[in-house]
């Protein structure tokens, strides 16, 4: 079997107790969606590589995995979708409350392996949210890697995520296009899903690393069409998701196949991902 | 990347290609044009150079929602090739554009006349217009970044 091609591997963490992180700052992005900037309280985790994941506890309500959207020393920042009860809650959270914190779980994105080649982010909906650090990773290492394209697909216009910061790293070099599903009256960007930006991406497909993440259907979808554009299974990096619990690999609810995505993923290569997501059954 | 070698006209055989062309002249339309409108005769047709074009679907009432735009290299109308060759969206200018413009009754008279450039253009017309289109369609109506309360499992995974 494959190993994942991430920079940051597999990691198994003992079933800990959370640690206690206070909200710093808050912001809301969309409707629904909000970003927590959390301080470690007393002991900081370990450091969080882009891609891996915290079990992020809403006391009295429970534990969510949230991917870290951006990591500045010890502080951690994670984007939340109100869906359900603990979400919800952390979503809603206000700064100076306390929040428990397990981490870092998972397989990170391998922007290490990808010095000199062109790189594709591709994102739908809060799947920008994980993609977030690749990409200012990459900006903030000018000439270490080729072309960076960021493709965003949004339902609307008001649910782009960091709709300042995608501007700024338009200005810092990014070649950056976002479309929606549903314009509003006043958009004149793109209506469309996000694969046919593609078209107008700037890459060299055989030196091209692809970092895609969404819904699954559009992960399908675009690393499909990524293929059939040259660029290796093996170059394309998904991020999956399935219910996840315990984070540490004991547990068994985000098995996916052979596969526990706390463990072995979330991120994954296209190469290994593809016959798991094309099973039915799993 | 020349205009030629990627989008629709990328997706034909160089000879077909260069016989298509001969068919269009270049043209420039400025922000805002409304190059056809909905049940409109289809007897023109564009490859895109530059800039954006909106489809839309004016609803009474609501005004014009636009379902989907189109870029560099893709084909504006699909309808000239299949009776009643009336249009089924409209179309408006987002960005000023430039485009190849082609003639409908001439390229339509060509597939008639050269079944090989016939079958070409049409099979190109099918997979690189209609069926790209279809599927982003499909994927659109799944909604795929609307509130999942109804599409998935309460939890899930890191987002």
């Amino acid at each position: 079997m494959n190993a994942p091609a991430v920079a940051a591997g597999p990691s198994a963490r003992p079933a800990g107790p959370p640690l206690p992180y206070r909200v710093e700052a808050r912001t809301v992005d969309a409707p629904d969606v909000a970003t927590i900037v959390l301080e470690p309280a007393g002991e900081a985790l370990p450091r969080f590589a882009p891609g891996q994941f915290a079990m992020v506890y809403a006391f009295g309500a429970g534990d969510i995995p949230l991917s870290v959207s951006s990591i500045e020393g010890d502080r951690l920042t994670h984007t939340v979708r109100a869906v359900g009860a603990i979400s919800r809650a952390l979503h809603g959270t206000r700064t100076g409350r306390t929040v428990g914190v397990r981490g870092p779980f998972g397989t990170g994105w391998g922007l290490g392996a990808s010095v000199g080649r062109d790189l594709l982010v591709v994102a739908g909906g809060i799947g920008l949210a994980p993609l977030r650090p690749v990409v200012r990773g990459a900006l903030a290492a000018p000439g270490r890697y080729g072309r960076l394209n960021v493709l965003i697909g949004a339902r609307t216009p008001g649910d782009r995520l960091y709709a300042h910061e995608t501007n700024n790293w338009r200005e810092a070099g990014a070649r950056v296009l976002t479309t929606v599903d549903r314009p509003d009256g006043g958009w004149t960007g793109d209506v469309g899903v996000v694969t046919t930006l593609l078209d107008r991406a700037v890459f060299d497909p055989p030196h091209t690393t692809a970092f895609v993440c969404g819904p699954e259907v559009m992960i399908r979808a675009a690393a499909r069409e990524l293929t059939h554009r040259g660029l290796g299974p093996d170059r394309i990096e998904v991020s999956l998701e399935r219910t996840m619990h315990c984070g540490t690999g004991h547990c068994g609810h985000c098995q996916l196949g052979p596969v526990l995505l706390c463990r072995d993923g979330p991120v994954l290569d296209w190469a290994r991902a593809e016959r798991l997501v094309s099973v039915p059954e799993l | 990347m020349t205009d030629e070698c990627h989008g629709f006209l990328g997706a034909l055989a160089p000879d077909h290609r260069t016989r298509l062309l001969t068919f269009s002249h270049e043209t420039a339309l400025p922000a805002g044009t409304r190059i056809f409108e909905e049940d409109g005769e289809a007897h023109r047709f564009w490859i895109l150079r530059t800039g954006r074009v909106a489809l839309d679907v004016h609803t009474p009432g609501r005004g014009t929602d636009v379902v989907e735009t189109l870029g560099s290299g893709e084909l504006l109308g699909w309808s000239w090739l299949f009776e009643p060759y009336r249009w089924h969206l409209g179309a408006q200018v987002l960005h000023a554009t430039r485009a190849y413009e082609f003639d409908a009754h001439e390229v339509r008279a060509a597939i008639e006349e050269d079944p090989a450039f016939g079958l070409a253009v049409t099979r190109c017309v099918a997979s690189v217009a209609i069926g790209r289109r279809l599927k982003a369609s499909r994927m659109r109506l799944l909604d795929l970044y609307g509130p999942p309360g109804a599409r998935a499992a309460p939890g899930g995974g890191p987002r």
